[in-house]
Order: C-alpha cells, then structure tokens, then sequence
C-alpha cells in the first residue's frame, strides 16, 4: 500500500514537473536539438535543475543502510562496463529522439493528455520495448 | 532572461525531487523505461509491480494536476507524420531497454550517481539526437 502511494505520489511530481519544464512538448524539445537552426536552450536548464536536486537525493540515500519502505537500495551494477549494447542501444534511442522529440517520460504524459500522435508513439514504444524482450532473452 | 528559464528549472527540480523521492523511498532508480521494461517482464514480485503501475499513473495524471492547480502548461505540438511516430516510437523503446536507459534512468538518475556508463550514455543519445535533427532538419528539409 505504501508502495502504491509513494509510487503515485512522486508519478505525479515527476508529470507535472515535465508538464511545467516543457519537456512534454516535442517542438520544443526538436528546439533545443536543433543547435543549428533558432536554438532553444531551455532543456538544458531542465536537465540542470533535475540533476542537481536528484544529486542531493543520491547523497542522502548513499548514508543510508536502506530505504524507508523497501529492504534494500537497487543500485545499478557498479561494475557494468561502457559497452557496446549500451553504446548501440543510446545511439538507436538518440536516432528515435531526434526523429519524434519524445522520450519515455513525455510520451507517456503527453499520451495522458488524449493527444493522438503522443498515444500512437507510446504505443510503439512499447511493441519496441516488447520487440527486445523477444529478442534478447 | 528570468521568467524565459524559471519554469524550466523549476520543473527540473520537480523531476529531480522525484527521483530522489522514489530512491529515498523505494530504493530504485526513476527510470521510464526501466520502470516500463520491469512492468512487460515476468517475474517482478507484486508489490513492485504495483509501485510501477502507480508510478505510470501518476505520471499520466500530472499534467493534469498541475492545469488543476492553476500553472500554465505549454502546448503539445506534434509536427512529425505518423509513419515516423511509429519508426521513432519503435527505435526509442527498443533502444532505452538495449542501453539499459533514457532521458530519466541515465540522465536525471545515473548522471547525479556520477557513473560513467551514464555520462557515455547521454552523450551518445544527445549526440546522435543532435545529428539526426540536423539531417530531418537541414539536409532533408524538414519532414
């Protein structure tokens, strides 16, 4: 039940922060791409903001023994290499991002919205996430 | 210069605060595709299976919760043609769940834990985006 709620909770916050960034705005997020037509460079502000408040969670999580509704911290394997399928796998999401201007998270609020072309990309998305489900295991 | 750059910080905060949220909490990484991929797999125990499907709830309902709250909301404009959503739409997915990442998992999460697998990640993403807008942009004329 805890889990249920915090999930909804910090969903929320997650959709409306993307909402009130912009990032939820393809032709804005293609604007920030486009370094070679009439920049837009408010992403990077996006970017900044949300790294540096997720740092300081980082710092507090990593002087805890465990989190406060779960047993146990599942941070990535430390020990993953910069590999190929990791390289290959960026280049192929970056390919999709500059073709659409949508990634997971604003596709998905966007579709939220009832917006056809956000409802018709998540759908994709996930018949590629299925794709590599399939092929990969 | 101010009022240009504030909603854009300050939704990036709201991003960040939820990621440290759901890491403080729950201990996981906010990533949208990870939390998407875990939902599509087998085998995830249920509580977390719940804690993902509520995550995905919230994050459909906070757009709304913000117009709710009376903050203005920029439009959503979609130029690219079907076809194309669907091939991107494709690529992003299979493409998040192969490099382990997005925008979220590797930029907001893995860049603040400071792991190089991250920063290659999203240089690599953000390269490629860049060069690709460019081409639809600049070398086809647009789509």
């Amino acid at each position: 039940m805890r889990a249920v709620f915090s999930g909804l909770l910090a969903g929320l916050i997650f959709g409306a922060g993307l909402a009130l960034s912009g990032m939820i705005d393809p032709a804005r997020v293609l604007g920030f791409l486009d370094i070679a037509g009439h920049w837009d460079p408010r992403l990077a502000f996006v970017l900044a903001g949300a790294v540096i408040v997720s740092f300081g969670g980082v710092r507090l999580a990593r002087r805890r023994a465990a989190p406060l509704l779960a047993a146990q911290f599942q941070w990535p394997d430390a020990a993953a290499r910069i590999d190929r399928r990791l390289l290959a796998g960026a280049a192929l999401f970056g390919l999709g991002w500059g073709i659409a201007g949508f990634c997971p998270g604003p596709a998905i609020a966007a579709a939220g919205q009832g917006i056809g072309g956000a409802i018709l990309f998540t759908l994709a998305m996930l018949v590629g996430m299925a794709l590599y489900q399939r092929f990969e295991s | 210069m101010i009022a240009y750059v504030l909603p854009a910080l300050a939704g990036g905060a709201l991003i960040g605060a939820s990621a440290a949220m759901f890491l403080l909490l729950q201990g996981r990484i906010a990533g949208i595709s990870g939390i998407l991929g875990s939902l599509l797999r087998a085998g995830a125990s249920p509580a977390r299976r719940f804690g993902d499907a509520a995550f995905l709830l919230g994050l459909l309902g906070g757009p709304w919760l913000l117009v709710a709250l009376g903050v203005a909301m920029p439009p959503i404009r979609i130029a690219t043609p079907w076809p194309l959503l669907i091939l991107a739409g494709l690529l992003v997915g299979y493409g998040t769940r192969l490099g382990s990442g997005c925008t979220s998992g590797h930029g907001v999460c893995g860049m603040a834990r400071l792991a190089p697998r991250s920063f290659a990640a999203v240089a690599t993403f953000m390269a490629v985006a860049i060069a690709t807008t460019f081409v639809v942009r600049h070398v086809l004329g647009g789509l």
